[in-house]
């Protein structure tokens, strides 16, 4: 799923160019047109695209700065209160649900990039058997609807008899997230040079040494692109939260609940921050990986 | 690439069959993992779907039985959710598309010379990802509804029935899902077209093809596996996806998918056999329609 991949490339912008940019050759020369329908048409589409992929997005935000009473859905005037004071709508709600989104998405963070790393490593440096099986296993979750996992997860756990709280929401969240982060350091871990750690065992290193001065070094873009990946799938997920949460709230399902009797502001206000916050990252990480290929093409 | 991402052929041993234990202890954890909390909850839904209730048992008390007659009854009462699922998710693929095409090819193609705005590009295509999927539907429910700025103007220029509604229709439904899996399509497209060498394009072009048939010879065909990429990653979570139909947001009662009976029965109506042969159908079907359009799309090795 090359989306997702790119996605977390995107997002953490931390791989190495030669993962992205390892294109073949292309049209070196450029060629003299005449300047046809498709130089401004392509260029004119292209904004007004993004004009409308963006709309929502500004709404949002817009809207985080109404001075609304109840529900946020007419403009009655421009207000920061509900930024200064987004905790104190419904006793707190909005806030409680979004700082269940973080402890779950860190916790199903940590999780699944610790089994994931070590099953992508495995994955390309082991031979062995039931290989294609177990690559079936990890394809099979990204390939299936999410309200089926949902449903089969809560149907489990209803077997089992496991009342469902946070914990369940976080087996649910690393399971998911898994497959997402074997593709995103498999590749990592295939574009690795193994003379590396080759020259590390011959000055001597200890297996351990190798994996911790060399190896997971080497790996640790790849490994922070997909933590930040799962963290982004965790914190958005609603639809298998839904089945798997019982009473707790997260702040999609709170958002969830909250859509027939209109959201307030200040969830508008968190969804703005989140949004503010991810972004300045991922630019900072871009603008930082443009500019480190141009000082390594000013080297070569 | 795309399904590649766990194909064997890049699968070169670097250490061929070196100390099988460290694998074991590398994979053991997370395979568990996965066996317990994907491949168990599957067969328990399989197990779910075929369950009996309880005849001396209140509403939501299930014996395990063969009672595959749960899946007769979920299709003569659910038929329309379920076509509406797959309507649905296709028409929002082929619009994700037929959208996503020409800004993937303006991102990987055109803008290759300017790497920053290229960056800036991806980075706008995934914005909507930061925000959560469920304001940014209802950021649409607000804008589209029958007061809003959209729907009045176009009232006043007669392009829409004085007493039409966009939201709550099949129209705002699929416009949602589309809305919302964009990125899904745009990234994978862009990851092809970003490679297509432009040489063959000119071999097409010097051979005397007008623009349009070296688009449609040469710039499709060399950008197959991310159509068939884009089009899976967005048509999968679209056909399982009851945000955008639910009432409360782009939906109404006539728009219903498979997720919302889906949900319904499991967590309103604890009709857990119903819900689970739904979910059970749901994944079948979409696993044939892949395989059949894989094959077809002639991009088998992609799996």
């Amino acid at each position: 799923m090359s989306g997702e991949v790119q996605a977390a490339a995107v997002l953490g912008g931390f791989q190495e160019s030669e993962q992205l940019d390892d294109s073949g050759p292309r049209g070196g020369r450029e060629r003299r047109q005449r300047i046809g329908l498709g130089d401004w048409l392509l260029p004119v589409y292209t904004v007004l695209a993004f004009v409308f992929l963006l709309i929502p997005i500004v709404y949002t935000f817009v809207f985080s700065f109404n001075d609304s009473i109840k529900s946020n859905i007419a403009w009655r005037g421009f207000t920061l209160d509900k930024w200064l004071n987004v905790c104190n709508v419904e006793g707190g709600a909005v806030c409680e649900a979004f700082a269940n989104s973080i402890v779950i998405g860190l916790a199903a963070t940590v999780f699944a990039t610790v089994l994931g790393t070590a099953i992508a490593i495995a994955l390309v440096r082991y031979r062995f058997r039931a290989r294609s099986s177990i690559s079936l296993l990890l394809f099979l979750p990204m390939a299936t609807p999410e309200v089926v996992l949902g449903a089969g997860l809560a149907a489990q756990f209803l077997a089992v008899g496991v009342p469902k709280d946070m914990t369940t929401i976080i087996l649910a969240h690393t399971m998911f997230c898994i497959s997402f982060v074997v593709v995103t350091v498999k590749a990592r871990v295939a574009s690795l040079d193994p003379a590396l750690e080759e020259a590390g065992r011959d000055l001597y290193g200890s297996p351990s040494q190798v994996f911790w001065r060399i190896t997971f070094p080497l790996l640790l873009p790849g490994i922070m692109a997909a933590a930040l990946l799962s963290f982004a799938l965790s914190f958005d997920d609603f639809i298998i939260t839904n089945f798997n949460s019982g009473s707790v709230s997260t702040f999609p399902k709170y958002i969830y609940i909250s859509a027939s009797r209109g959201i307030p502001a200040e969830a508008n206000v968190i969804a703005s921050a989140v949004f503010i916050f991810a972004l300045v990252l991922v630019i900072i990480a871009q603008v930082s990986r443009v500019a480190r290929n141009k000082r390594l093409a000013k080297l070569s | 690439m795309a399904f590649a991402a766990f194909a064997t052929t890049e699968a070169q041993p670097q250490a061929p069959k070196r100390k099988s234990r460290i694998a074991l202890f590398l994979l053991l954890p997370g395979i568990l993992y996965m066996v317990l909390f994907f491949l168990t909850p599957l067969i328990s839904l399989i197990l779910t779907s075929l369950q009996a209730p309880n005849e001396f048992g209140d509403i939501g008390v299930y014996d395990y039985a063969f009672n595959w007659q749960n899946y007769v009854t979920v299709v003569q009462e659910y038929w329309p959710h379920i076509l509406r699922s797959f309507g649905y998710a296709l028409v929002a693929t082929v619009l994700a598309l037929a959208f996503s095409y020409p800004l993937a090819y303006f991102i990987g193609v055109k803008a290759r010379r300017w790497p920053l705005l290229q960056s800036i590009m991806l980075v706008l295509v995934i914005a909507p990802f930061f925000i959560s999927f469920l304001l940014r539907t209802l950021a649409w429910k607000q804008l589209l509804s029958d007061e809003s700025l959209i729907i009045t103007s176009l009232k006043a220029l007669s392009l829409m029935a004085p007493d039409a509604h966009f939201t709550g229709t099949p129209a705002a439904v699929i416009f949602g899902l589309t809305y919302n899996f964009i990125p899904f399509m745009t990234l994978p497209l862009y990851t092809t077209l970003e490679r297509l060498d432009m040489r063959y394009l000119e071999a097409g072009s010097d051979l005397y093809a007008n623009p349009f048939a070296v688009f449609r010879k040469v710039t499709i065909p060399l950008s197959m596996p991310g159509i068939v990429a884009g089009t899976l990653l967005t048509f999968i979570p679209a056909a399982g996806d009851y945000v955008n139909a639910s009432r409360d947001f782009l939906g109404g009662p006539d728009t219903q998918m498979m997720g919302n009976v889906i949900e319904a029965n499991f967590l309103v109506l604890l009709n857990y056999p119903a819900a689970a042969a739904l979910s059970i159908i749901l994944m079948a079907a979409i696993l044939v329609l892949v395989g059949i359009y894989v094959r077809r799309s002639g991009t088998e090795d992609l799996l």
